[in-house]
């Protein structure tokens, strides 16, 4: 080894809380799957495993819609500096799409394409006529961040306005379950559940292994060190947001099937939430939003076993203080830079 | 190569870098001030300056992150001035960035990519080959975050990568700011065996001293303009010079 060793942590002599703290910051995962052992043995000893084990299934169903839904965010923060408060109206969108699409007769799998597909354009059309021009003008942080809060008022109303503020059936199957291993599981929800899996994977090797998904790492790291080396920015915040759009899209679509019935604050109810994971995950990281979105996912249901379901929100911000307090750039996320 | 645009004066090639009459602001504040600059085929010419001179805006004008006011920007006799980022590195330019900036959360190798994404990938292995001789100790960390390297390895890193486009013209981004004395030396020794490859380079430095003694030419650049320009060995022996920048 022709290397030095890189310490992180100048404090002389830490006392044991420090010592505990320091080595759980330097290695965040192995100390998150101790924690997430801790409480699940707890959990299992004081409610039983099996009602752990479903309560874990709803978990990973839960963190599927949080995770696609985050994965788009964290990306447009990455590559834009923009935190789109109306990314939750891109879920409510996708899932009012499938159900238009739907009322056309269409068979259910053809429609949720048509939802997806239809958000990404939606995200798009805004990136064009919105985002690209503010930003050519040289709008502030500030202001941007008020205009995305503003755009998910007007999107959810317009959403109200056209289809009605109403519950709407989304038209699939709600009452068909499934038993594995003796947990229960609706038959539409372990269909999108799986569809899910599959598509965060998809996004996780996508982002890893080909070109595109390199220069979108690339550029949510640095914008302009991405230029300099001949990335065509434009062209990948492009993608970026149909990506971004038809993620948004399938995570509303994926929380509306097994739900029945959708309404024009599907997308807030989740956001915050979905939020809660880019923090965790490490804002900008895509495969921290991935993992930040199961986190919050298992951790809200889990917490199900013993406070009151309607609080399972606030649980996933109290994960979100938690991992902020003991490791403030998130879990995958790096300190401030790479300079040195 | 690129025979595009039809010059007045047929004599001489157009230089690969050109610089004209470049006036740049920043809203009212005037930057570059009627700045001038050429790099010819295959030179090593560095721009001189000390903080706020300008130095960086130049690059930046360079590479088209901000737009000049007035005046040109020419690679090959080519007018870019309008031409965005992208379509520039494309024509040959790279550089590598003040402070070794790398792609933090990416690996040594995919940093390296990077610097290659727009040539096949049929040419990557033959390029990697040549950057991986250069410094082989990228070989043997090519699979560790670049976040996680010395100030040393990043500039090998950084360096490699610019490489891995096979520019025309290399821009260096004060190469020695923040490094050890020792692998400052070792930085330009590497910066004067890439430009005998035949790669043209422009070092923006501070260093007046270590620079002028690899180049070919210098320019000097104060409060936004050129105020000195020559032969190296001529502006090591320049009074002036040596009174503001070599301290004797």
């Amino acid at each position: 080894m022709s290397g030095g060793s890189y310490a992180l942590d100048t404090d002389p002599r830490p006392g044991p809380l420090a010592a505990a703290l320091s080595v759980v910051r330097r290695h965040p995962l192995a100390a998150l799957c101790v924690v997430i052992a801790l409480v699940a043995l707890w959990l299992g000893i004081r409610e039983g495993w099996h009602e752990l084990a479903q309560a874990t299934l709803n978990g990973i169903v839960a963190g599927n819609y949080f995770a696609l839904g985050a994965v788009g965010l964290t990306l447009i923060f990455g590559v834009l500096r923009l935190v789109n408060f109306a990314h939750g109206e891109f879920l409510t969108f996708g899932a009012y799409m499938l159900i238009a699409a739907n009322a056309l007769h269409l068979p259910l799998v053809v429609s949720a394409v048509i939802g997806v597909v239809a958000t990404a354009g939606l995200a798009l059309s805004l990136e064009v006529a919105l985002w690209r021009p503010v930003r050519r003008k040289r709008v502030g942080e500030l202001q941007l961040l008020l205009l995305a809060l503003g755009l998910a008022y007007v999107m959810r109303y317009t959403i109200a306005f056209v289809a009605g503020p109403e519950d709407r059936a989304t038209g699939a199957n709600v009452t068909a379950g499934v038993t594995i291993l003796g947990l229960r599981i609706g038959r539409t929800e372990l269909i999108v559940t799986l569809v899910g899996i599959a598509v965060i994977a998809l996004v996780a090797l996508g982002l890893r292994s080909t070109s595109l998904g390199r220069q979108m790492r690339a550029l949510s790291d640095s914008i302009e060190l991405s230029e300099t080396t001949g990335i065509d920015t434009d062209r990948i915040v492009l993608v970026t947001w149909a990506i971004s759009g038809g993620l948004a899209g399938l995570a509303g679509i994926i929380y509306a099937l097994p739900a029945g019935t959708v309404n024009p604050q599907l997308g807030f109810t989740l956001i915050l939430s979905i939020f809660a994971a880019v923090v965790v995950g490490g804002i900008g990281n895509a495969y921290g939003a991935l993992a930040g979105g199961m986190l919050i996912g298992v951790a809200q249901e889990w917490s199900t076993l013993v406070i009151d379901p309607s609080m399972k929100v606030a649980v996933g911000f109290a994960v979100l203080i938690l991992v902020l307090l003991i490791r403030p750039q998130g879990l995958f996320g790096r300190a401030r830079s790479v300079d040195r | 190569m690129s025979a595009t645009a039809e010059t007045a004066e047929p004599v001489a090639p157009a230089p690969l870098l050109e610089l004209e009459g470049v006036n740049t602001y920043y809203g009212q504040i005037h930057i570059l001030q009627d700045s001038h600059l050429q790099v010819g085929e295959g030179e090593l010419v560095c721009l001189l300056g000390g903080n706020a001179s300008g130095k960086s805006t130049t690059l930046k004008t360079i590479l088209g992150l901000v737009r000049p006011r007035t005046g040109a920007v020419r690679l090959g006799g080519e007018d870019v001035t309008r031409l965005p980022t992208a379509h520039r590195i494309r024509r040959g330019l790279a550089i590598v960035p003040e402070n070794r900036r790398l792609f933090g959360p990416m690996t040594v190798l995919e940093n390296l990519e990077m610097g290659a994404y727009l040539r096949p990938r049929t040419d990557l292995k033959e390029e990697l080959d040549r950057v991986y001789t250069l410094f082989p100790l990228l070989y043997e960390r090519r699979g560790q975050l670049a976040g996680t390297l010395s100030g040393g390895e990043q500039q090998m890193v950084a360096m490699g990568r610019a490489l891995m486009s096979k520019p025309k013209l290399l821009l260096m981004d004060e190469p020695s700011m923040g490094l050890a004395p020792i692998l400052v030396e070792r930085s330009f020794e590497i910066i004067q065996q890439v430009n005998k490859t035949g790669v043209a380079m422009l070092v923006v430095e501070q260093n007046a001293n270590v620079s002028l003694s690899i180049a070919d030419r210098g320019y000097v650049l104060s409060t936004g303009r050129i105020v000195l320009e020559g032969r190296a060995a001529e502006l090591l022996q320049n009074d002036d010079l040596r009174k503001a920048y070599l301290g004797r």
